[in-house]
């Protein structure tokens, strides 16, 4: 072994695809070496504007290094939204590749096996997992009447590990090549024998380092709304979204685990000759199977569930009504969170089990169907004789409403095994999911993003390209993934890329349009953030409740104080804010103020960030130590940080209080708006009671 | 302007499609079944469907007239701001969902039952075994009954059960033929069993449809279904044009290539273009490639046939 193998492992030049396209310029590898371009010239663009504006020391010393959960919050969100643009531009290059895959496109076949692979992995683990965490830690807390999570570094934590997942991935672009084996890296396709090169490495410890953050995050999330609910607020006043972020973060701990033992036993297969899942010396890849989806098929709850409480927040909202069936969405929610342990098996129906254990993993399929159901009528229930709000959340909704319950049908339709038989594998089962993901997921996600920017940022966003872009996700979204609903009838297996028949042509055309139109409803919310933050002045809302909102959140000033509540608040009932608001009791005026103890900053989450992209780069190219030395780095800060003794700051009473009185002078000296005018400048978060035109 | 004028040509094809579903690739679907199996499948997608939408529908209708009849500039509309709860409401939400999934629970229960791929279908006929191995990317299927075997070409006589031994000598994948029957996995150092009939003569498209590297989507063959005599015929024609399936052929079909490479080296003018015919095989073939990954000692890379060449994995 020579000094450059000791020092660099199997790293060298031939790992660079920019290298790799100037060799041998084919359209694939132009289109490889191009996006690690982008990746090299947007990271060093970002880092000379960073240094141009002097941003550095507030970078890191309000965001980086910041435990407050609502920062942290939003970091998850900016690092889900770059990854969602390098999402769906691989998704459209996909679709584009099929729409000519009938002459064999223009893509390697190994290219086209790296995007899906990094597409569903990057959309999974770095978009839906991170927009929902951000989403969390912003707003559950508010809602709860908290003023920080109950462990805030270690959810500095959970962020530093997923940022470092993201980061493995992103490099994966610019050094060496990524798995090709799918987002679910089924051995023994991903084992050594088959798979030496570095691809199936950076897949096991992008997710691994991410997976544990995600553990964290479950652990710290429950805990904090078993512990730091408000006085008075118990578990039947939580709104919503906060009993489904329970729910969530149950399934969080509990699902979490076997993706961390599945994705170390084939690291273990890989690195250490062991054979969990070999094809020889008793090695069993079904086994990879049963663990991995013993986390996948939860995951999927866990992403939806706090989408389906942000829904059940914004309908209620912008019916201007109490929602429906509270107790009934309560127990949905934790009826679905037990039976997504329950169901599986119906990922591999085809394995060749006997027919009694494909009945009983598909009817359990089929009864997670009831309690969605449920939900869904509940919802309707919500806007039934209410006086409904059309804006942009609402729009998401309703795209949400339609489009969901075809995804509902053909869930059911897949929880059949004998249809299953006839359709697994095919593009009929990628419709499916991206039918739940994108219109359950992630339009929940961006009526959430609309609904509560104001409360962060202090300015509400523009409401006509938000329409726009509701819009397009959801005409996008029919356009690219009905045909698929055909084509897999038809039988076109997934990650196929190319296809002998003709027949396929005209549906894979449309379904390119389609994810054309995708591209466009993400360009056009990049379009109205500029508009937005342009035009901020006439959008602010500074007394903080621009929709006559119902939930505590809605009860401090936009954006929050880093405390959130200078009085932590007395509960009393469900849509305690509502309530207020009708009693007049709300903006109460404070008989006295008293310090507030915060957690101190601290760099545990940045180092963790680092040490763990390091370690994982480490471990994927054999540079052993490195892995070693960041591992070590790892464990020691860890272990150095609970030495620490001064870990909380206190802001002294007086400065509460100005801060207050100062904002509640705000308050009173605002205009109410009515809900008429809700979408123009005269809101400025004061919202007016009366209903003027009632009749009944 | 010539790619506006594809496109608007391939819609009105797409919608045609999808109104016509016979202008669908009529050979590669369970949509257009020749076997009673797909279409049992078929009949039960169509069932689950239609007893479904009885939940589906209700939703589709009433949100858009919920939006307009409860829109805030309505003043017309009754407005509760406070009605939360029903109880028969309630039952109706919960209840609803409950029967339909109980009534599809039951159809779900005796399908499976029926149409269990480890379970012969049609008892009357002696069944035809196939044993078949997936290998990166084509599939070899062996006669052990008439010492025999093809790649490419599934050939057996219509009204006939065929019974299906599956295993694969590389990675794992799934086999499938759509107008005939569901698919199966096919593991290495595991069986599984698929059983299929065809009604009327025929070829169908079968396929891998679990990513298996880049020869992926080109591991397709004919399943073809034929008379008795044109089957025995289809037997004879391949023990006198095939060569004999021995370990040196065997580790040119065995190895990392597609169909077509593989017929570029063994293939005879004798043989049909896209199918290799093999006149003898070893006795207990299939056997022996499940059982060489049982032998209690680890099986290296350059024993894997699907492994790539050192060269190709591409690493320093």
């Amino acid at each position: 072994m020579n000094l450059q193998d000791i020092a660099l492992g199997r790293l060298d030049w031939n790992a660079l695809p920019i290298l790799k396209a100037i060799e041998n310029p084919t359209a694939s590898e132009l289109i490889g070496g191009g996006a690690a371009g982008v990746v090299i010239v947007g990271g060093l663009a970002v880092v000379i504007l960073i240094t141009w504006c002097g941003w550095w020391r507030p970078l890191w010393k309000d965001w980086l290094t910041s435990v407050d959960h609502k920062r942290i919050g939003i970091m998850y969100i900016v690092l889900s939204m770059i990854m969602l643009t390098r999402g769906v531009i691989e998704g459209a290059l996909m679709r584009t590749q099929q729409a000519f895959g009938l002459d064999g496109g223009f893509l390697a076949p190994d290219h086209f096996a790296e995007l899906f692979s990094t597409h569903g992995t990057i959309m999974i683990f770095f978009v839906a997992m991170p927009f929902v965490s951000g989403f969390i830690n912003y707003i559950m807390p508010l809602q709860i009447g908290a003023r920080d999570m109950s462990f805030p570094v270690m959810n500095q934590i959970s962020l530093g590990l997923t940022a470092a997942g993201a980061a493995l991935i992103m490099i994966s672009l610019v050094i060496g090549q990524f798995s090709t084996g799918g987002w679910t890296a089924y051995p023994p396709y991903t084992g050594k024998v088959f798979n030496p090169g570095v691809g199936p490495d950076y897949w096991i410890w992008s997710v691994g380092i991410a997976g544990i953050g995600s553990t964290l995050s479950g652990i710290n999330f429950a805990v904090t709304i078993y512990k730091e609910r408000a006085p008075g607020m118990t578990l039947f006043r939580m709104p919503l979204f906060t009993w489904t972020v329970l729910c969530a973060a149950i399934i969080l701990i509990f699902a979490m685990p076997p993706l961390t033992v599945a994705t170390l036993m084939l690291a273990a297969d890989r690195y250490l000759d062991f054979h969990f899942f070999t094809n020889d010396l008793g090695g069993n890849m079904m086994n990879y199977a049963n663990l991995f989806w013993l986390f996948g098929h939860p995951e999927v709850y866990l992403l939806v569930l706090p989408a389906y409480g942000i829904f059940s927040e914004v309908i209620a909202t912008f019916s201007g009504k109490r929602l429906y069936g509270y107790a009934s969405l309560v127990y949905a929610s934790l009826a679905i969170s037990i039976l997504s342990f329950t169901v599986w098996l119906h990922h591999f129906f085809t394995m060749g089990q006997g027919a009694n254990v494909n009945i009983a993993f598909g009817i359990a399929t089929m009864f997670i169907a009831v309690p969605t159901g449920v939900k869904v009528y509940d919802w309707m229930a919500t806007m039934f004789r209410g006086r409904i709000r059309f804006s942009v959340p609402m729009l998401y909704a309703t795209g949400f409403l339609i489009l969901f319950v075809i995804g509902g049908l053909t869930g059911v339709i897949l929880a059949n095994p004998t249809i299953d038989y006839q359709v697994h594998n095919s593009v009929f089962l990628v419709a499916h999911f991206h039918n739940v993901l994108i219109p359950g997921v992630l339009f929940g996600l961006l009526a959430g993003y609309h609904y509560w920017f104001p409360k962060a940022f202090g300015f509400r966003l523009h409401e006509g390209w938000g329409f726009v872009a509701a819009t397009l996700w959801i005409v996008g979204f029919a356009v690219t993934f009905f045909p698929l609903y055909v084509l897999g009838i038809m039988g076109l297996p997934r990650r196929s890329f190319s296809y002998q028949e003709a027949a396929f042509d005209p549906f894979t055309l449309v379904a390119m349009c389609g994810a054309g139109l995708i591209l466009s409803a993400l360009a056009t919310l990049v379009i109205q953030l500029w508009v937005s933050v342009r035009g901020r002045d006439s959008l602010r809302v500074p007394v903080g409740d621009p929709w006559n909102g119902r939930t505590l959140e809605w009860a401090t000033s936009s954006p929050p104080p880093e405390y959130n509540f200078a009085v932590l608040p007395q509960v009393t009932t469900r849509d305690e804010f509502a309530m207020s608001k009708a009693n007049g009791t709300a903006f109460p005026t404070p008989d006295r103020f008293a310090d507030i103890t915060m957690p101190r900053n601290t760099a545990l989450g940045m180092i963790m960030c680092i040490g763990g992209t390091l370690f994982g780069f480490a471990l994927v190219w054999h540079i052993w130590w490195l892995a070693l030395v960041a591992l070590v780095t790892m464990l020691g800060s860890w272990v150095a940080g609970t030495f620490r003794t001064d870990r909380h700051r206190t802001i002294p009473a007086a400065q509460v209080a100005a801060t207050h009185v100062a904002w509640l002078e705000q308050v009173a000296t605002a205009t109410p708006t009515t809900r008429d005018s809700e979408a123009s400048s005269r809101n400025t978060g004061r919202a007016a009671l009366d209903l003027p035109e009632i009749s009944a | 302007m010539a790619f506006l004028s594809r496109f608007i040509v391939l819609t009105i094809l797409a919608i045609g499609v999808v109104i016509h579903p016979d202008l669908a690739a009529a050979d590669a679907s369970f949509w257009t079944p020749a076997g009673p199996v797909a279409a049992d499948q078929k009949a039960h997608f169509i069932r689950v469907t239609l007893l479904t939408m009885v939940a589906v529908v209700p939703v589709l209708v009433l949100v858009p007239l919920m939006l307009w009849r409860y829109r805030y500039r309505n003043t017309k509309a009754k407005f509760t701001p406070d009605w939360e709860y029903s109880g028969p409401l309630d039952l109706l939400m919960w209840g609803v969902p409950v029967v339909i999934v109980a009534v599809l629970s039951v159809q779900l229960w005796q399908s499976v039952k029926r149409l269990d791929p480890y379970r012969p279908v049609d008892t009357s006929t002696p069944i035809l075994h196939v044993q078949v191995v997936g290998l990166d990317w084509k599939w070899l299927f062996v006669y052990p009954d008439l010492g025999i075997a093809s790649i490419g070409e599934l050939a057996f006589p219509t009204n006939r059960q065929v019974g299906l031994s599956l295993t694969s000598d590389t990675v794992m994948q799934s086999f499938v033929v759509s107008a005939l029957a569901g698919q199966i996995y096919v593991m290495p150092g595991m069986t599984t069993n698929l059983h299929l009939e065809a009604d009327a003569p025929g070829r169908f498209q079968g396929q891998n449809t679990q990513f298996n590297g880049e020869g992926f989507t080109q591991q397709k063959f004919d399943a073809i279904g034929m008379s008795e005599q044109a089957f025995e015929h289809w037997v004879a024609s391949v023990r006198d044009t095939g060569v004999p399936l021995d370990p040196a052929s065997y580790e040119v079909v065995s190895a990392r290539s597609t169909q077509a490479e593989a017929r570029g080296v063994l293939g005879t003018d004798a043989m049909p273009d896209d199918a290799l015919y093999f006149s003898s095989v070893p006795d207990d073939f299939f056997n022996s490639i499940v059982a060489r990954y049982h032998a209690g000692v680890a099986v290296s890379a350059a024993h894997q046939p699907g492994a790539p060449a050192p060269l190709e994995a591409g690493t320093r």
